[in-house]
Order: structure tokens, then sequence, then C-alpha cells
């Protein structure tokens, strides 16, 4: 009944119910930690402190819901771009039981302090090797999808989606190369300059192939049966993908700056850093020119709130991203609060704000049913913008005021501040981050609260025409 | 073309991929790994430093904490001569980080005594009072050494039997303050950098009475948490009654006392601040 069209949709249900769960995983670990920071006191050794619910944030955050909504979207767009059900359903289910299976794992064995430490890449080898065989069930099934296709043109959209299933394997498998020790620990194959420049060829890249690709292909998607109107240029969406795919794989360096790497390695990716700024904002202009005589939707049509105004923080993000890569203003706000700030405007901002679009226009279609409530949905949006820009901006300010403060000498040539004298002032800018999260978070409920009241509104319409 | 092959897209993507990744990621190990850039004095960890770094790892440390001094002066006047890729050749995985929330640790080896260090992981509120890091006095718990030799024969590093011994009978505290011990002392940085000062050794506050409150407030911050709150002493020795010149006194604080592990404060203070704080530590002689 569900599948009147043919498509292999109880999947796809199933993904976006999961990531939803992981991502408020993430918000509240996010949160907590964020408090921790604060409030020194509610660290609990030796499992719950700071340095080892961190990673459990990033990982429930960039693989729970980022990776988990991607395999729900990649799988819904895919088959509907192709006009055919999904290669394997078979396999798709069994995908999204390995789903959780690795991504609860990984947040045990890190909880217990299982971890090779490298940032986005801390899982250790056994789940590493979980999350290898879950990304090969999953492109194998979503290319023969696309070879068996009965539309011929390839919209953008499975471009992006092609390019992100080939460019996380190739990322994935080089930074994650390890030596074991026994089943829960290992050591990275390389070592010191070498390991940190591998280490953020693949974290930069990882912010391309999971934080940029996989969310560009659900904005070229979604935009147009959001708003009703094509995209304004395909071709300018197809030069900015060969150009974003090649540019974006030199800039991982711009992460060390002023580090032991090689200096021309440092450089190329300073120049790639700001050459990406054009097909970035190729796909900035794409979504505004496309909305050319419709931006009255922007008032009537809160899915269109949620594109555009994901879409402007893409845009922000790649314009503050180039500024950071370049040597002499990284060497200002680099290790400091400024990059979190900066972080946070690209996961809260651009791709959650995709993502919720997403979902909001997806989920009633998949339960048959209307949205429960769009009020709801217009709060939630309102919220989630305020949270993060009370999350972003008191971060910048922060971070460049700790820059200010560990750069400044007096007259002596001596430093005028001692470490701790600079943290001392972080404090206040720590409570306005928490308090972003709350807001943030509070929004988070209001959409699970919407979306649960809206697959149960389509449930009971269902059992009614049943 | 490409948009009716997907196959022939996947390979190209994957092609376009690679070249960036050839040219960033690849080649480089060519020039990191030149041996112009190799130190003879960085020497491998020993079994106890490797368990202490696998702890400092296993806690998430690097989340806080970098490892790498930059070439700029707000970097090695507050932590030390810059970091060179000849020092990371035994980190698998290297442990740069990428946010100071706490201080860069790269030169932290032999800044602080042992002391202050067990002090300080236990109860870091109780050496630097506003400082937000967790408390980690649970490492006070038996090593667990059963992958010890393993992890030693893993990573190619040389040990010896004696070596091995060493470790068993320690803590988790102990594997890791011999790990910070180690950091960035394989170069011989410090007595390179000790500061000197030439000229002007006469106390321009001398008898100056109202400098008093000021020297107190900065050996508050920065003296207190080693030689008590009342100078009687604790990881460092008790400075009341310091019969001692007042130059030499601002010289041991300025320059740091390397043999007796006294940290040099002259960057981070200031002569003017140092000049201060002797005053006040005089003071309570002269009373």
């Amino acid at each position: 009944m569900n599948q009147q069209e043919g498509y292999a949709d109880e999947v796809v249900k199933g993904f976006i119910t999961w990531s939803i769960v992981w991502g408020t995983v993430a918000m509240l670990v996010g949160l907590l930690i964020s408090l921790q920071i604060a409030f020194p006191q509610l660290n609990v050794p030796p499992y719950l402190t700071y340095g080892r619910l961190r990673p459990i944030h990033t990982n429930a955050g960039i693989f729970g819901w980022g990776i988990g909504s991607f395999m729900a979207f990649f799988i819904y767009m895919t088959q509907r771009l192709c006009k055919t059900r999904l290669w394997s359903p078979g396999l798709g289910r069994i995908q999204l039981w390995l789903f959780n299976i690795t991504i609860a794992t990984a947040a045990v064995t890190l909880l217990l302090g299982m971890n090779r430490s490298k940032e986005y890449a801390e899982l250790e080898w056994p789940v590493a090797l979980m999350v290898v065989v879950l990304w090969v069930i999953f492109a194998v099934n979503i290319v023969m999808t696309i070879v068996k296709r009965r539309e011929e043109q390839m919209y953008i959209t499975l471009w992006y989606v092609l390019a992100t299933l080939v460019g996380v394997a190739i990322l994935y498998l080089v930074n994650n190369a390890g030596i074991p020790v026994s089943l829960t620990k290992s050591y990275s194959a390389y070592a010191g300059a070498n390991d940190a420049n591998v280490q953020w060829w693949y974290g930069h890249n990882a912010v391309a192939m999971v934080l940029t690709t996989p969310p560009l292909a659900i904005f070229y998607y979604f935009l147009p049966k959001a708003t009703g109107v094509p995209i304004y240029s395909h071709r300018m969406g197809v030069i900015a993908f060969w150009s974003l795919i090649f540019m974006y794989l030199w800039t991982g360096a711009h992460h060390l700056l002023w580090t032991p790497v090689p200096d021309w390695v440092q450089t190329l990716a300073m120049a790639f850093s700001i050459m990406l700024i054009a097909p970035s904002w190729a796909a900035v202009f794409n979504g505004y020119y496309s909305m050319e005589d419709q931006w009255h939707q922007m008032r009537d049509n809160y899915l269109t709130k949620f594109l555009i105004f994901g879409i402007t923080f893409y845009g922000i993000q790649t314009l503050q991203g180039p500024a950071q890569a370049v040597r002499t203003f990284s060497a200002f706000i680099h290790y400091t609060d400024w990059v979190p700030g900066h972080v946070h405007m690209g996961a809260l901002g651009w791709v959650s704000l995709v993502i919720f679009a997403a979902i909001y226009y997806s989920l009633p279609k998949l339960y048959h049913t209307e949205i429960y409530s769009v009020p709801l949905a217009n709060l939630h949006f309102w919220l989630a913008v305020t949270g993060q820009l009370i999350f972003s901006i008191s971060m910048w300010i922060a971070g460049v005021q700790q820059g200010a403060m560990l750069n400044a000498t007096n007259p002596d040539g001596s430093l005028h501040y001692s470490f701790m004298e600079t943290v001392v002032e972080l404090y206040p800018y720590w409570y306005m981050r928490a308090f972003g999260g709350v807001v943030y978070f509070a929004s988070m409920l209001v959409f699970l609260y919407n979306m649960y009241k809206t697959i149960a509104r389509g449930k009971a319409g269902a059992a009614q025409t049943a | 073309m490409f948009e009716k092959k997907p196959v022939i897209l996947l390979l190209l993507a994957a092609a376009t991929i690679m070249v960036g990744t050839v040219i960033t990621m690849i080649m480089p190990f060519k020039w990191i790994n030149d041996p112009k850039l190799a130190i003879a004095s960085v020497k491998p960890y020993t079994p106890l430093q490797l368990e202490g770094r696998d702890i400092y790892i296993r806690e998430g440390c690097n989340n806080c904490h970098t490892q790498t001094v930059r070439p700029l002066l707000s970097d090695t006047e507050r932590y030390g001569e810059y970091s060179k890729a000849g020092e990371f050749v035994y980190d698998q995985p290297f442990l740069w980080g990428s946010r100071r929330t706490g201080p860069d640790l790269a030169r932290i080896g032999a800044k602080y005594p042992d002391a202050w260090h067990y002090k300080h992981m236990r109860d870091p509120q109780s050496m630097v009072p506003r400082s937000n890091m967790p408390k980690y006095a649970f490492l006070d718990r038996p090593l667990d050494t059963s992958l010890t030799e393993k992890k030693m024969k893993t990573l190619n590093f040389p040990y010896t039997q004696a070596d091995l011994q060493a470790v068993s009978g320690k803590s988790e505290m102990d594997a890791l303050v011999a790990y910070m011990q180690k950091l960035g002392n394989d170069i011989p940085w410090r007595q390179s950098q000790q500061a000197q000062v030439v000229g002007e050794a006469k106390n321009p506050y001398q008898d100056n009475l109202a400098v008093i409150p000021e020297g107190k407030k900065v050996y508050d911050e920065s003296c207190a948490q080693c030689h008590g709150k009342d100078l009687k002493g604790e990881v460092g020795p008790p400075l009341i009654d310091l019969d001692k010149p007042d130059a030499q006194v601002f010289n041991s604080i300025f320059g740091g006392i390397q043999t007796g592990g006294m940290p040099a404060f002259g960057s981070s203070l200031g002569k003017e601040s140092i000049w201060k704080v002797v005053t006040y530590i005089k003071s309570t002689h002269r009373r």
C-alpha cells in the first residue's frame, strides 16, 4: 500500500526516523559538552568527560544525523530520478540494521575510550570495518539502481550522489589505515607530519564529500520540488560540480597552516581554498536565481525558507572558510573558539536546515498525509536560526577576543596575558553558546513533535482506508 | 555525454578527486620523510611513555590540547621553540589537535616537576583556580600492562627487559606524567632559550611598599600553586625569609631554574611584574 509507486520507501522511512533519533542524541551530547566547558564540575570521570564525549557528539552528528539522512534521501531521490525501484530493497533493509548497529557500537566504544584520536576517524578498526561494509552495500545498491534506470538523463543530483559514493570510499579507506594491536587498539599506519597531512586531507574532504555534496544533491532536488520552479541553470550546476570536486581535495592543509607540514602544501591549500569560492557560490547563485520572481515564497512557503536560508548559510560559510584558510588570518583565529563557531554555522545552519526541508517535504508524502502543523514548522525554523546565530556569533567574538589577547605584547616585547588570563575571559561566551544550544535543541523538540504527529496522522488515515 | 553514462561519470569523478589527492596528500610523503629533516636526538617512546601516550589518546586529551608550536611570536614566547617535522617521526598517530581550550603541550616536558603534574592532574583547579579541565584523579589506578610488549613490537620501538619491568606496578597516572615529561624535550631547546638578563639588575621598586599588593596579586596567580599561598612551599621550596639578593631572585623567575624544575616566567609575566613579585617576596623577609 505504501509502495503504490513501486518504490522501496519503507527503508527510506526507517533511515529518516533513525537519523532523527541520532541527530537528537548528537545535539543532546553537544549541549552537555558545551555545558561541561562552561561548568567543569559537570564532567563525571571516567566516562562522562569532555574528552570522551566530544567524539561521540561529532560522530553522532556527522555519521548518525548526516550520513543517516543522506542514505534516506539518496535512496528516495535516486528511485524517483531513475523512475525505478531500488535495485535491492532487501539489501536496503540490511543496510538500515547495520547502520544502527554501527552507530550504537561507535557510541559505546568511544565512551569506553576506544579511540584512534584522529578527528572524525576515531572509531577503532573493527567498527571502522563495519562502516566500510555499510558503505559498500549502500554504494552498490545506489549505483546498480542508477545503471538500471528508466530515465536516460541523469539529473545533477545523481552526479553529486555518485561523487559522494566514490569520494567517501577513497577518503575513509586511506585515513583509517592502521596497525592493530588487539581488537580494541590500533595505531595509525602513518607517523607525525605524514599522519597529520593524511588526516586533514581526510578531515577537510569529509566536509566536502559528507557535508557539501550530499546536501547539494538534496538542495538541487528539493528546491524545485518545494518551490515548483526549475533550477536556474543546469549547466552552471555541472561546471560547479566538476570544479568543486576537483578543487576541494587540494585544501586539507589549510587546517595545518604554520605546522611542520611542507610550506608548498600549505600554500596550495590556501590558494585552492580561495578558488573554491567560485563553485560554492555557483550553487548559491543557482538557488537565488531560481527564485527570481518567486521571492514571495519566503513568506508563504516554509520549505523555501529552510532551503534558501540553508544555501545562504552555505554561502557565508564558503566565504568565511577561505578567509580562515589564509595564513595571516589563520595565525590569529586558529585554535580559538572562532572555528567551532564556523563549523556550527555549516552544521546547524546549512546542512541541518536542508535536511529539515527534505524531511518536511518527503515524510508527509511517504505517509500519504499532510504535515501536522505549518505554524510549528515556522516556529522550528525561527528557533533553529536564532539558536544557531547565538552559538556562532558568540563564538566568533570569543575567538577574536582570545586571538587579540594571545597576541598582545608589553612595550618590552613580553606577552601581556598568560594563557589562563585569556581563558577566564571566555566563560561569558561559553554561557551564551550553551544558551544558543538550548534554543536549537528546543527547535529540535518542536520538530520531533510535529513529525511524530504527522506520522500518527498518516497511520490513522491508512487504518481508515484499510 | 556524462549525463547518460553513470559508470564513466563515476570513473571520471574518481580521477578528478585523485589529482589533488596525489599532489597534496601522496607526494608530501617524499618531502616530509626527507632524511635532512631527521633529528638524531629524537628518541622513540619507552614502554612507560608509550602507555602514557595511549592514556592521553584514550581520554581524548587532544580534544582540548594541541601539540604544535607555530613559528609565531605569540606561540614561541608562550610555549617555546617552534615544532619541527623531525620531532614527530615516532608519533603514530600524530596528536597536534585542532583547538586550544587548554594550552599547547608540545613543549610541556621538563617545564614543571613531576609533583606539579600529579597535583594538577588530580585536581586542576587547585593549581589553576579558574581552569575548566576535568579532574583525572581516577588515573591513580594500576596500569594495564598486558599489551605493552606487543605495542612496542607493533611500532618497532627498541626496548630492553628492564624497560618492560619498569612498567609493572605503575599507575596510569605515572605513565601519563612520564609521557608529559618527554614531550618536546628531545631537542635541547630549553638550554639555548634560557633568557639571561644583562644589566639593569637593580630592583626599580626597592623599598617601594606601594607595589607590594600588586606583587602579591601576581604571586597568587602564578606562584602560589607551587610555593604555597603563604610562601611556605609545597611542590617548590618555601620562599619565606628568602635570603638572596633581589637580582638573583629576579633572574630565577625570569629565566627559570632548569635543574630545580622552576619554569621561566620572563615571557609570560614581563620584567615589570617580576620585579613587583620580587619586591613582594622580599617584603615577607624584611617585615
